[in-house]
Order: C-alpha cells, then structure tokens, then sequence
C-alpha cells in the first residue's frame, strides 16, 4: 500500500508529466499507436467482413479463422516479428494489427449475416442496387454490431499496446519494463495505473456511444446482435 | 530443430509450468462463476449490474494487472499465486456472463416441472439446471481455456516461468527457433485443451447424441 502511495505522489507531480519522454508524451504514443492501428486494421477488415456478410459466403471459414487466431500468443507473435524485423516500431505494429482484425472481421461479418433477410430482400424488390443494399439497408442495420467489434478491437489493442515497449520505445509500457528493470516500482505502478485508466476510458466511451446510438430513433428497427469474440490481453 | 533436440528438456519444464498456472486458473472460474451466474439469473436485478461489472473486469489491461494484484495482496510479483489470481480474474469475466446466459437458456418448462414433482431448490440446480446449462457453458468454457493457455505467456515478461518465457529468451538470446517453439507449444496445448472441453461436453449431455440419433 506504501508503494501505492507513492505511485500516486508520482502521479501527482507535474515533472513526471512534462518532461521529456514524461506520461504526457507516452500517453499520446500509447493512444496514437492504438487508434493508427485500429484504423488500418479496420481499413482492410471492415470492408472485406461486410463483403462476407453481404455474400454469405465464406462465413465458416472466417469463423474458424478468428477462433484459431485467439490461441496465438501476442507476446509469441510480437517477439518472433521482432526478431524477424529488429528493434523498432515495425514488429509491434505488426502484431498489433493481426490482433485487432478477427474482432473487426467478426463484427462486421456477423452484423451484416443478422440483418433481416426480409429488409435486404425488399431493397432488391424496390429496385435497389447491391451497393445501395449494403450502404442504406445493411450498414445502418448493421452498425451496432460493427461498433462492437471496433470496441473489441480497441480495448485489445490498448492493452497490447503497453507490450510494444518489450521491442521499441513506445507508450506507456515502456514505465512498466524499465520500472521493472531498475526496480523502480512507484514508477512502474504508475505507469500500470496510467494503461488501465486510458482502457478503462476507452471503454467507457464506447458504452456511452453505443448506449446513446441504441436510444436513437433507430432502435425500434429489428437487428440480431452477436457479440463478436475477444480476447482479455 | 538443434534448440529442440538440445532443449526438449526445458521445454517440458516449461510446459508443466505452462500447464500448472492455467489448469487451477481456468477451473476455479468455473467454481466462482457458476454460482454468480445462477444467482445472476435468479435474482434478475442482479444481473446487470453483474454482467457490468465483469465488463469492466475484463477492459483491465493484463499486464498492468500482473504489477498491481501482488502490490494491492501483498504477494511476490514473480509467484505463481500472481499470476493464477491474474488468470482467474480474467477467465471469471467471461465465464460469469457464458454462465449467466446458460442458465437463462433451460427451458422454463424443465424447471416447473421439476419444482412441481417436489424437487428441492437445491436438488434441482444439480439435476436439471446445471445439466442443461451445460451446452451453453461450454461454448464459454472453450473460450476460457483457448484465452487462458495464450495469456498465461503475458507473465513471462515480468518473470513468471511458462512457455512464454521461451519468447522473452528467445527474443533477447536471437533464436528464432526458440519463439517459434514456444508459440507452437502454446497453440497445441490450446487446441488439446479445447479437445477435452468437446468431449467431456460429450460424456456429461449423453442425451444430446441421443437426441441426434433419433
């Protein structure tokens, strides 16, 4: 509890905050690298889900892929890609992005495959084209789900994050294996203090978005939501 | 392959490790989150809040979490208590809400029936809840395992011997052949695990083939 303690006095000096290489600057790594890297990822998996959502077709496939991607170790995968790349932002980012797309994938495959048939099938019927199907019948129905892959995602990749600074110097991680290295524990649990709270934050926000998108208008229109699966990391 | 032939013991070693932090972690979840999961659907104000608050459980970071449990109990960071007690808060978050949701899935029907031919609260939990809750379980409980044998590597890095202390030795020592071994290791034991889970869902619901069959 003493070290808690001083965490926290560490926590509440500004010097830690503002100095060179201090929290601020770490702070913004970690969430930059988080948000890059779950922008790329949902770059190439969002749209490819949708598509599979839309056609149907190799949906057990993907399935399968996205289970069989939840038992390689990140820590395995981070520091094979390390060796492979050199000490770097390379190998994290890289591993970071293998991470954040089974969620993306699932999300927006099994939220376009819930959409009721009867909406698609009554878009066709009026006369709309395929890409119209999928940009004003699946994707709005759809949405919530594809929001709860992109959350997925987000929070896996925050807290992975803080295990790039294993092979660059990067984020908020880089507290907690140099605290562990000099044995500097006030730092090193402040540094822990600091991951949890921005993930913590992250997901509250999410909740507070899709929580307000649930009570839009919107709702009363009937949408099956899957949760797409995800890893603790 | 020269690191495997001159290193299988250690590998071993280091599977039983491996082994000797996920097996305990992933079966006291189940002896936490089956009750809390029953209480959840019984007590229907319970289960929101519930459910809410191992969201948050599982939004905590594992590594952080790693630093902080042995800080807030007390107990070495590099000892296997730490990082079963990790493991289990993590595996506890999933399976409350799988259990949650089986229990929620036995049919209304089976349980008045069975409350109407005089079965005791308790005797009916373990002859009809919990049987039938056991499809749905499962489905959680593989989850649980696959999730748990890959987490267990996170420990490594602070120093906690398990498969994933071949990635931070291979990666700091250069061989390749090292990570590689211990990623493959991890994956096979995922995959074995999760095997047992299907069959012994198997042998534990003889009616679903029964059913099947027909």
């Amino acid at each position: 509890m003493e070290l808690l303690l001083q965490a926290f006095s560490w926590l509440l000096t500004p010097e830690s905050w503002t100095q060179q290489g201090g929290a601020l600057q770490r702070l913004f790594e970690h969430l930059g690298v988080t948000i890059g890297v779950v922008a790329l990822s949902a770059g190439i998996a969002l749209p490819l889900g949708v598509m599979i959502g839309h056609t149907r077709r190799w949906t057990t496939a993907v399935a399968l892929l996205a289970g069989a991607a939840r038992a390689i170790p990140t820590l395995g995968l981070l520091t094979l890609l390390g060796l492979a790349l050199g000490i770097g932002l390379g190998a994290p980012v890289l591993a970071l992005l293998v991470l954040a797309a089974p969620p993306l994938l699932a999300g927006a495959y099994a939220g376009v495959q819930a959409v009721d048939r009867a909406a698609v099938d009554g878009a066709r019927s009026v006369g709309m084209s395929e890409a119209q199907i999928i940009r004003s019948v699946e994707l709005p129905l759809a949405l919530p789900v594809i929001v709860g892959g992109i959350r997925s995602a987000t929070l896996q990749v925050v807290a992975t994050a803080t295990l790039a600074a294993y092979t660059s110097d990067t984020g908020l991680g880089r507290y907690i294996f140099s605290g562990l290295k000099s044995r500097d524990y006030p730092e090193l649990i402040a540094g822990s203090l600091l991951v949890i709270a921005l993930a913590l934050l992250l997901d509250g926000s999410f909740a507070l978005l899709m929580k307000r998108h649930a009570s839009a208008p919107r709702s009363d229109l009937k949408t099956t939501t899957t949760s797409p699966g995800r890893n603790p990391s | 392959m020269k690191w495997l032939n001159q290193n299988v013991g250690s590998l071993l070693e280091l599977t039983v490790a491996h082994l000797a932090l996920a097996v305990p972690a992933i079966l006291l979840s189940l002896v936490i989150a089956v009750p809390i999961g029953w209480t959840a659907q019984r007590l229907r104000w319970a289960r929101d809040p519930a459910l809410a608050l191992v969201g948050v459980l599982y939004a905590i970071p594992s590594l952080p979490l790693f630093v902080l449990v042995p800080v807030v109990l007390g107990i070495g960071i590099r000892s296997s208590a730490n990082a079963i007690i990790v493991l289990t808060v993590y595996a506890t978050a999933i399976m409350v809400r799988s259990a949650a949701d089986a229990f929620s899935s036995v049919p209304l029907e089976a349980r008045m029936s069975a409350t109407a031919i005089g079965y005791s609260t308790w005797h009916r939990f373990w002859s009809v809840d919990l049987p039938l809750a056991i499809p749905v379980m499962l489905a959680g409980l593989r989850v649980v395992v696959v999730s748990t044998v890959s987490l267990v590597t996170v420990g490594s890095v602070i120093g906690i011997p398990s498969l994933g202390t071949l990635f931070t030795d291979g990666f700091q020592r250069g061989i390749v052949a090292e990570v590689a071994a211990g990623l493959i290791v991890t994956v096979l034991i995922a995959l074995v695990l999760d095997g047992m889970c299907i069959l012994a869902g198997r042998a534990l619901t003889p009616w679903a083939r029964a059913a099947e069959a027909r």
